[in-house]
């Protein structure tokens, strides 16, 4: 959780008065306060921790550290599934509550 | 160079080894800070196509590895309340207190969750009115500010259940503490890039002249960190002793004036201990009397813990980089992922991970060779 992730901002919006984007992190979309590079705009690229822009990056130092951390688990570990890999590394069973919500019916027939 | 078809440009990283190379003389020790420096370096082997005169010495950098026992204990206690939502980032779940950890404490029933963001956590205590919402606000200069905001908008929204159970720690201080043990080797550092997109550049010259170290602000790709070697070497063969920004594309020697002006605004420095090293004065952030009212540990009164650390576990000098992971006699043994031990074999900043990761999956020629 100490490595920031480059992410691309692809929406802004104020939200309890408090500038808010959805960006954009290889795939996987977060919410991410901007109030610390509050001149970010939609297509910039920012260093994001734990949901907060800290940074103004270019693009193609974005897309070379994005491919690292991917190659490293990073983002597994940041965007993943924390309490599959606590269960798998501690060959427990998965606590109870930690799963995701059972499916739907139509989500359960597209899934199958 | 056996992993070179691995980094990002090949050309680039081999003129980059080249001309360190060329400069080094003599040997030199460097400490890269950083545990996502660390893991970079042993996962590419960089410290096995060095020429064998530089020494690699992995340092503190991993906030997980780092925080007390005793507040993983105030944790646990804290989190086994029934009026409690205890959240978390997903890389604490399995660090070892006095015999428990979050993952446990959470299959017995307690109410856990791991959260993305600490505003996730706000989230939380707002659709949950009747409960206690406590974030565990662990980190470096880097998940500092983050947090800081987090508390910033629960007293400006006027959010009663939430709190924070703080446990933040500052570099430069454990930089100073290191450079003052009696047992150093540190000749140079590789200071830890995003600690320095927040908090700039400044707090280092003074670190740097009085210790004459030089300090290289560096990022975490290969090449990132083949050049702050580069630059560390040059250094240390002239004499010099300067900090320099080898991670200009995300550092401002200023940092985000921002992110330190919430900084100083919800938090005060205070004294800290760090798990396996110790107290280090002036070395972590709790919060300022005007958001102590945000304070989990005053809120839940978590007092009289009694800690009981391993006495296998030798993760307090790999912290130090007094010894390397596979110099403790547990290591890949006793302690293992699955069973660790200490917090660096758990987390994914962590030194002892990183070795058995990596490392075990090679044969390690060089590194056999310095074990003995």
């Amino acid at each position: 959780m100490c490595l920031a992730v480059p992410g691309r901002v692809l929406e802004i919006e104020e939200r309890d008065a408090t500038r808010m984007a959805k960006v954009d992190f290889g795939g996987v979309v977060k919410d991410v306060c901007l109030e610390y590079v509050p001149d970010m705009k939609v297509g910039d690229y920012a260093i994001v921790h734990v949901g907060f822009a800290l940074q103004r990056l270019d693009e193609e130092s974005a897309k070379q550290t994005l491919e690292l951390f991917e190659n490293l688990g990073v983002l597994e570990e940041e965007f993943g599934d924390a309490w599959g890999k606590a269960a798998r590394d501690a060959g427990a069973e998965r606590p109870a509550g930690t799963g995701l919500p059972p499916l739907k019916g139509a989500e359960k027939e597209a899934r199958s | 160079m056996k992993y070179l078809d691995e980094f990002s440009d090949p050309v680039l990283a081999k003129r980059l080894f080249d001309d360190i190379r060329a400069v080094t003389t003599r040997p030199w020790s460097l400490m890269e800070v950083c545990g996502g420096q660390t893991h970079s370096i042993i996962r590419h082997g960089i410290d096995q196509l060095l020429p064998e005169e530089i020494q690699l010495i992995h340092g503190p950098g991993c906030p997980v590895c780092v925080t007390p026992l005793e507040i993983i204990d105030k944790a646990l206690e804290i989190a086994s309340r029934p009026d409690v939502i205890f959240c978390s980032f997903g890389d604490m779940l399995r660090v070892p207190g006095s015999g428990r950890d979050l993952f446990k404490v959470k299959s017995e029933g307690a109410d856990v969750r791991v959260v993305y963001s600490p505003l996730d956590a706000l989230k939380i205590a707002q659709e949950n009115p009747d409960r206690q919402v406590v974030f565990f606000g662990i980190g470096f200069e880097t998940t500092a500010p983050p947090n800081a905001m987090t508390v910033y908008q629960a007293k400006k929204l006027g959010i009663p259940n939430f709190s924070l159970l703080v446990s933040h720690v500052r570099v430069p201080p454990a930089i100073d503490a290191i450079m003052n043990s009696p047992d150093c080797r540190v000749q140079a550092f590789l200071a830890a890039g995003h600690v320095c997109t927040v908090m700039g550049t400044t707090e280092y010259p003074e670190l740097a002249e009085r210790h004459r170290v030089p300090i290289i602000v560096t990022g975490f790709e290969p090449l990132d960190i083949l050049e702050g070697i580069r630059r560390a070497v040059i250094q240390l063969e002239a004499g010099e002793h300067t900090v320099e920004n080898a991670y200009p594309r995300a550092v401002q020697p200023e940092g985000s004036p921002a992110a330190r002006a919430m900084l100083s605004d919800v938090f005060e420095v205070t004294d800290r201990a760090w798990r396996g090293i110790g107290m280090i004065p002036v070395s972590g952030w709790r919060l300022s009397p005007k958001y102590r009212e945000f304070d989990a540990e005053h809120r839940f009164s978590v007092t009289g813990i009694e800690t009981e650390e391993s006495t296998v576990c030798r993760s307090g000098e790999v912290l130090q980089g007094l010894i390397k992971p596979h110099e403790c006699a547990a290591f890949g043994k006793e302690c293992t992922p699955r069973n660790p031990l200490g917090a660096t074999m758990v987390s994914s900043e962590g030194a002892c991970a990183a070795y058995y990761l990596y490392r075990r999956l090679e044969t390690p020629d060089k590194e056999a060779s310095s074990v003995g």
